[in-house]
């Protein structure tokens, strides 16, 4: 494939079909700048500032953006929040529609076969997978990103984090607690 | 049935784990990130759209074999083919025969901040009012449909609940094929796990998809 693909730029370039300081650009951008720190400080946000946290859940888009995060694979943001009732999860079923402007670019098990087969039939297997088990009480619910529309979930803010600020808070959020196969980790967890 | 996609996964019987991931590592090969960067730069030239790089992705026979980054290059070059700016015998080779085609627009280092950032949204002014209300229920399409569909197999003939609105957005089943935007109301469409998958399910689970209007009908 390398080879492959370095050919194929060899040409494009050649067509000047490609700027190649652009291509250096996107790839930097998506390597180095947009990441799930940025979704973890959404969700450190919702959990200290009540009115951040009613704007997120009410117009997802427009606050996250006023932290600096939007466009391309998040035009039409959703969040969902996580309650000791109900656990959300997302997938694409049909590809690998993901968040970009808060959680970067999708790992590679969330593009796989297995996870988008199973995530809407048997999730509960697939958090097994993650470590993570539930109560049989709590609501899974698996939003399937079929269409232009992007879901962030916000995890249960941990126990014994009452005096953190959101920087601190930031830290415990993994990119797998928005997407909704982690949870935050616990103060003294290893990251 | 001429069309047929290999992508629509959900509910499928796929051998193997879910393997977990450390964050921080988006790709695992040098040529990822140029599989990456090739896809973003050539797709913002306009010259196809997201949902006809879909369609050719979907499409690809050998799609269940290959990883995601290599079906995205199969996908660009299968595109670059049929829109004519580059020819098989030119990709074979990795050097240019033939003259470049006009394309609508390259995009520039400089530009690409303002690309990313202002992404391509789909939703559009509403001219019709929305057919259904949240908390409606609805049945989806039964049967295959003959081209790019954002249906999943597992939610085709199952009668769900609206549970969110959100707007009118451009039609991907239309868009894909180059028939235009033919924006769509866009609904939020909730289902038991019993009725996607029978009475075993648990009883806990719900799943929704995002299903544009033409995909429902009312469910009395």
């Amino acid at each position: 494939m390398d080879l492959r693909v370095r050919s194929l730029q060899a040409l494009l370039t050649e067509k000047g079909y490609i700027d190649p300081a652009a291509l250096d650009l996107l790839i930097e951008t998506y390597e180095t700048r947009i990441g799930p720190r940025n979704g973890a400080r959404v969700v450190a946000r919702a959990w200290t500032d009540p009115v951040f946290r009613k704007w997120l859940l009410e117009d997802a888009t427009a606050a996250i953006a006023s932290l600096g995060y939007s466009g391309r694979q998040g035009e039409n943001m959703i969040a969902v929040e996580n309650t000791e009732a109900r656990h959300n999860m997302v997938v694409c079923t049909l590809c690998s529609c993901y968040p970009w402007p808060v959680l970067g670019l999708p790992p590679t098990w969330y593009k796989s076969a297995p996870y988008r087969a199973r995530a809407v039939r048997d999730p509960r297997g697939v958090l097994a997978e993650f470590g993570v088990t539930l109560p049989q009480s709590t609501e899974i619910r698996v939003w399937d990103s079929t269409a232009e529309v992007r879901y962030l979930v916000i995890p249960r803010r941990p126990a014994g984090t009452e005096n953190w600020n959101e920087e601190q808070l930031a830290s415990l959020v993994t990119r797998d607690s928005m997407i909704g196969t982690g949870l935050a980790r616990i103060p003294g967890e290893p990251a | 049935m001429t069309y047929r996609s290999h992508a629509d996964l959900g509910g499928r019987n796929v051998p193997g784990r879910v393997v977990p991931e450390s964050e921080g590592e988006p790709f695992h090969a040098p040529w990822e990130r140029q599989a990456l960067g090739l896809t973003l730069a050539m797709g913002a030239t306009g010259v196809w759209n997201i949902d006809i790089s879909r369609r050719a992705r979907e499409t690809l026979p050998d799609y269940g074999s290959l990883s995601y980054y290599e079906i995205w290059i199969k996908a660009l070059q299968k595109l670059l083919v049929e829109h004519a700016l580059v020819d098989v015998d030119e990709l074979s080779a990795g050097r240019l025969q033939r003259p470049a085609r006009p394309l609508p627009r390259v995009l520039r280092a400089a530009a690409v901040p303002a690309v990313l950032s202002a992404g391509s949204p789909t939703k559009r002014a509403p001219r019709t009012a929305a057919r259904f209300v949240t908390g409606e229920r609805v049945r989806t399409l039964a049967g295959e449909v003959d081209h790019h569909t954002r249906l999943p197999g597992y939610a085709r003939g199952k009668t769900g609940r609206i549970e969110r609105v959100h707007g009118v957005h451009v039609f991907a089943d239309t868009h894909a094929h180059g028939l235009g935007e033919q924006p769509q109301w866009l609904y939020t469409v909730t289902f038991t796990a019993r009725e996607l998958w029978g009475e075993d399910a648990p009883h806990e689970l719900t799943v929704s998809i995002d299903a544009w209007e033409p995909y429902l009908e009312p469910s009395s």
